[in-house]
């Protein structure tokens, strides 16, 4: 691979068409950021719909065109607004936007290698997954709307494209897109688990691995794992929609005509769909959790608290991810004593969580903290973790569960545990690598403020949340004006709405931070956190190939952070780190236990 | 521990990093876990398929009845014959390609040359004999009748018990076929050679033939309903089903043969993409890609895919013929 250090750049070899892991991670990220920006803005259009719902915003008006006349916003588009805000969040954002992102730009780094294993197949990742964007960005703007049946498009409404009009292209576009997202995704990870396997530079053993590279390293196993359940999903679904089959359907009526399926089940769907479904709670996860734990280390100055632990629960979630799909299928007729079987394995997954939990706070504990946005975000996404965390417990025992299905605690749940920590995370990360990335700092004081106005703000959305959705709010409905029993919880809504929108506000600064540093932002030193991990050994000014000269080897761990020697001295005079490329001492032990 | 020993412990291990701990190349990696990967996507089609089946425990058609041609040998019935015949083929081409494989180790260009178009010819012939599977399959052979409620009536000689098809008891005229005016796998069932009423005439007609149910009966053979029962049974004819298509198959469960099309037919395209592969291999190896290499990597490699296509077989074949 060191050859590719001589090769001629062209403007598109370098920029468009790169196979340098770097230039393809920040390939990811502004894609990633383009998506999210759409995502949430269309969470916002919808949250406005439900705090003022039948309320006329020119708005609406000069976004949606038709399909919000004089302003009000029509149903279906409601209902796809959710669908598209759900696919793009889960899948574009915090899939491959996250773990895309940061598996490029830090596996490579970290284990000490010049690049992927593949670059090439690296960079038909990246352009399967923008193409697989624009065609779920496309859908909107076709004549019947984008898919509107949730992301979960459970058929018959999905499968029917007499259904309603997001089912037809729209839902055919969608599948589409998403076929060729799972076979980015696939080529990515396929990528992501040799590179890690077969590519660590010299005494880069499995337990000197930054947790960072665990977690990246077993989310990419996951994926590879859950992902092609989730295409013969939408194989079959495809069959079902354009060619007649039945796996899904059985004796549906429209319009009092009987159509021809026969035998199907969309509870098989649903299996199918889950089995992918819940394994990408942590593919999201994963990632977040591994920026949150190399962040907190740095921050605290401290070693991480149970490394081997650390390892351990990742593994045992990862494992246990696959067992459990059946916890969100409680209320679809399931037998009940296979869904104690699913309480029993969700159940479990608790362990493991709160084991990430406690190590995490007790890595702060007395830690000399330092209190820059990656750090306060990293702490801000162990807050929603274990905030969203505990109301999982209720939700994965099945017998609590019948009674708040498919409300809004169940969207208060998910949005905290996943959707609020892993994009935490995700700024987390970006706070802490952009140095890498870009070669310049972030502004500080914009991250401060970006960091307190969206943690409140996300609270006050998903605090709120909880409270609707025990008394009894059901989640997807364009409007609940039609029931007097929710009346009273309309200010609740109009309260959580203003939240939105101030956090949507928030990420304004994000942004103007973002693209500013990238031409105006201070110049970054080589290490500008005082960090032990291998990718601040690499000069600023990127090159093909990472180092300029030999791979350096590695001796200890990467959490040797205020280590001190017999005499009560730091390993290394005068700095309270030793870098992962400093052999161990006379009398040194090492500490990955 | 000691100092010195920790110093060491990491030297020349095998998951010290520098190395490759796993003894293999990444290329040959990632075919690894692109075949866990799609060994998934098998496995979720196989358990729809054991969902679906499942549910329809009691009216499933069994394959003993389906699968009983054989090439040349119209008239007889020989179940499983055909399908083990191409079983046979897939496995031997996965044996020369073991050779071909082998070869490589030895650098014997000519040798890996020919065990590769071995390979070649053996995929080709199973594709081959899977359109031929098909064919007979959507062609059908004894047609069947398919009530308003969705259940596949065929027709049985009194005395034997045997199936007979509606040419043998229906007299009327065939009816002039249309040409299906939508796309074939859309139309509904529009090459029927007979009407409705023309069968349920025939059927009082002729004493020797009963209706046979798809409900096993208790001694897991099909139901066979007496005359007056089968008289009654047949005024709930809608269609005649002559064939299988994926709206409707004489065979019995509609999702039988959606199964059986989607996933035999997902599982030769698995093999025809590995003909391909092999082709585009077999053509590296005559230019002497490989030789000037030193190295046969690339033919291990698609060994690999073509094992893992082969062994899918095996258990797709297990699920639809055997079990």
């Amino acid at each position: 691979m060191s050859e590719h250090a001589h090769h001629k750049e062209t403007f598109v070899t370098k920029y468009i068409f790169s196979q340098d892991h770097k230039m393809i991670s920040k390939q990811f990220l502004i894609t990633g950021l383009l998506m999210g920006i759409i995502g949430i803005a269309m969470s916002l259009l919808f949250r406005m719909q439900l705090a003022w719902p039948g309320e006329s915003f020119k708005i609406f008006e000069v976004l949606l065109g038709k399909w919000a006349p004089d302003g009000v916003m029509d149903a279906n588009i409601y209902l796809a607004l959710v669908t598209i805000h759900g696919t793009i969040m889960v899948f574009f954002v915090l899939t491959q936007g996250l773990s895309g992102t940061f598996s490029n730009l830090l596996i490579p780094l970290q284990i000490g290698a010049r690049d992927m294993a593949s670059g090439f197949m690296n960079m038909l990742s990246y352009w399967m997954f923008f193409l697989s964007a624009i065609i779920m960005v496309g859908s909107l703007f076709i004549e019947a709307g984008p898919a509107a049946a949730g992301w979960t498009i459970y058929p018959p409404l999905s499968a029917l494209p007499q259904a309603q009009p997001g089912s037809g292209l729209g839902m055919t576009l969608w599948l589409v897109s998403m076929a060729i997202f799972i076979a980015s995704s696939l080529m990515g990870s396929l990528n992501y688990i040799v590179t890690v396997l077969n590519l660590r530079t010299k005494g880069m053993s499995m337990t000197r691995l930054p947790l960072t590279m665990w977690a990246l390293f077993i989310t990419a196993v996951i994926g590879v794992v859950s992902f092609p359940v989730l295409l013969s999903a939408a194989l079959l679904l495809i069959m079902d929609r354009s060619f007649g089959t039945s796996f899904f359907l059985s004796d549906i009526f429209i319009g009092g005509e009987a159509l021809h399926y026969q035998g199907g089940s969309p509870v098989l769907y649903e299996h199918l769909f889950w089995f992918l479904g819940h394994p990408e709670v942590y593919i999201v996860l994963l990632p977040a959790l591994g920026i949150t734990s190399e962040v907190i280390a740095t921050n605290s100055r401290k070693p991480i608290f149970g490394y081997r632990a650390m390892i351990a629960s990742i593994l045992a979630i990862a494992f246990l991810s696959t067992i459990v799909w059946g916890h969100h299928m409680f209320v679809s007729g399931m037998n009940p004593f296979l869904g104690s079987v699913f309480t029993f394995t969700t159940l479990l997954i608790a362990i493991p969580s709160a084991v990430k939990g406690f190590n995490y706070i007790t890595t702060l504990w007395k830690g000399n903290l330092q209190m820059n946005p990656a750090m306060l975000f990293s702490i801000g996404m162990v807050s929603t973790f274990i905030t969203g965390g505990l109301t999982g417990i209720i939700l994965g025992d099945s017998t609590l569960d019948i009674n708040v299905h498919d409300t809004y605690f169940v969207v208060a749940h998910f949005h905290l545990v996943m959707g609020i920590s892993s994009l935490y995370g995700m700024f987390a990360g970006i706070y802490h690598w952009y140095p890498k990335m870009f070669g310049r700092m972030m502004s500080k004081n914009l991250g401060y403020v970006h960091f307190w106005l969206t943690l409140i703000a996300a609270y006050g959305v998903f605090f709120p949340m909880h409270f609707i959705g025990l008394a009894g709010l059901p989640r997807r409905y364009y409007s609940n004006s039609a029931f007097p029993l929710f009346d009273e919880l309309q200010d609740t809504n109009v309260v959580i709405t203003i939240f939105a929108l101030l956090a949507g506000f928030a990420q304004l600064f994000f942004l103007w931070n973002f693209f500013r540093s990238m031409f105006y932002g201070k110049k970054a030193t080589q290490n500008p956190w005082k960090s032990n991990t291998l990718e601040w050994t690499t000069p600023v000014e990127h090159l093909h190939g990472n180092w300029p000269g030999e791979i350096p080897h590695v001796h200890r761990w990467p959490y040797d952070y205020s280590k001190t020697n017999e005499d009560g001295e730091y390993v290394i005079p005068g700095q309270d780190f030793v870098p992962q490329t400093i052999p161990l001492q006379d009398g040194e032990e090492e500490m990955n236990h | 521990m000691e100092a010195t020993v920790t110093h060491a412990d990491t030297e020349g291990k095998v998951w010290s990093g520098g190395n490759k701990p796993l003894n293999a190349s990444y290329g040959k990696m990632m075919m690894w876990f692109f075949i866990v990967s799609d060994a998934l996507t098998f496995s979720g089609f196989l358990a729809a398929y054991g969902f679906s089946r499942f549910k329809f425990m009691n009216t499933w058609p069994i394959a003993d009845e389906v699968f009983t041609h054989f090439p040349f040998m119209h008239g007889h019935k020989l179940p499983m014959y055909y399908v083990a015949l191409m079983t046979f083929i897939l496995i031997m081409s996965s044996v020369t390609m073991v050779l071909a494989v082998d070869a490589g180790h030895k650098l014997k260009q000519t040798r890996v040359a020919w065990y590769m178009f071995a390979t070649i010819v053996g995929g080709l012939a199973f594709v081959g004999s899977q359109a031929w599977e098909w064919s007979t399959f959507i062609r059908g052979e004894y047609g069947a009748v398919e009530t308003t409620g969705g259940s596949i009536l065929q027709f049985v000689n009194a005395k034997t018990g045997e199936q007979v098809a509606l040419s043998e008891f229906v007299h009327a005229e065939a009816a002039e076929t249309e040409e299906p005016g939508d796309l074939w796998f859309l139309s509904q069932n529009s090459q029927a050679d007979y009407t409705v009423a023309e069968v349920q005439e025939a059927f009082e007609a002729d004493a020797n033939v009963l209706v046979r149910l798809q409900d096993l009966d208790e001694n897991g053979k099909k139901t066979i309903l007496n005359r007056a029962e089968s008289i009654e049974k047949l005024e709930g004819a809608k269609y005649i089903v002559q064939g299988a298509n994926l709206h409707r198959n004489e065979y019995g469960s509609k999702l039988f043969a959606d199964f059986f099309f989607f996933i035999t037919g997902f599982h030769g395209f698995h093999v025809f993409s590995g003909v391909v592969l092999n082709i585009i291999i077999f053509t590296n190896v005559i230019v002497g890609t490989y030789e000037k290499r030193k190295s046969y990597e690339m033919v291990e490699k698609v060994g690999l895919y073509w094992h893992f296509v082969d062994l899918v077989w095996v258990f797709v074949f297990t699920f639809f013929y055997l079990v």
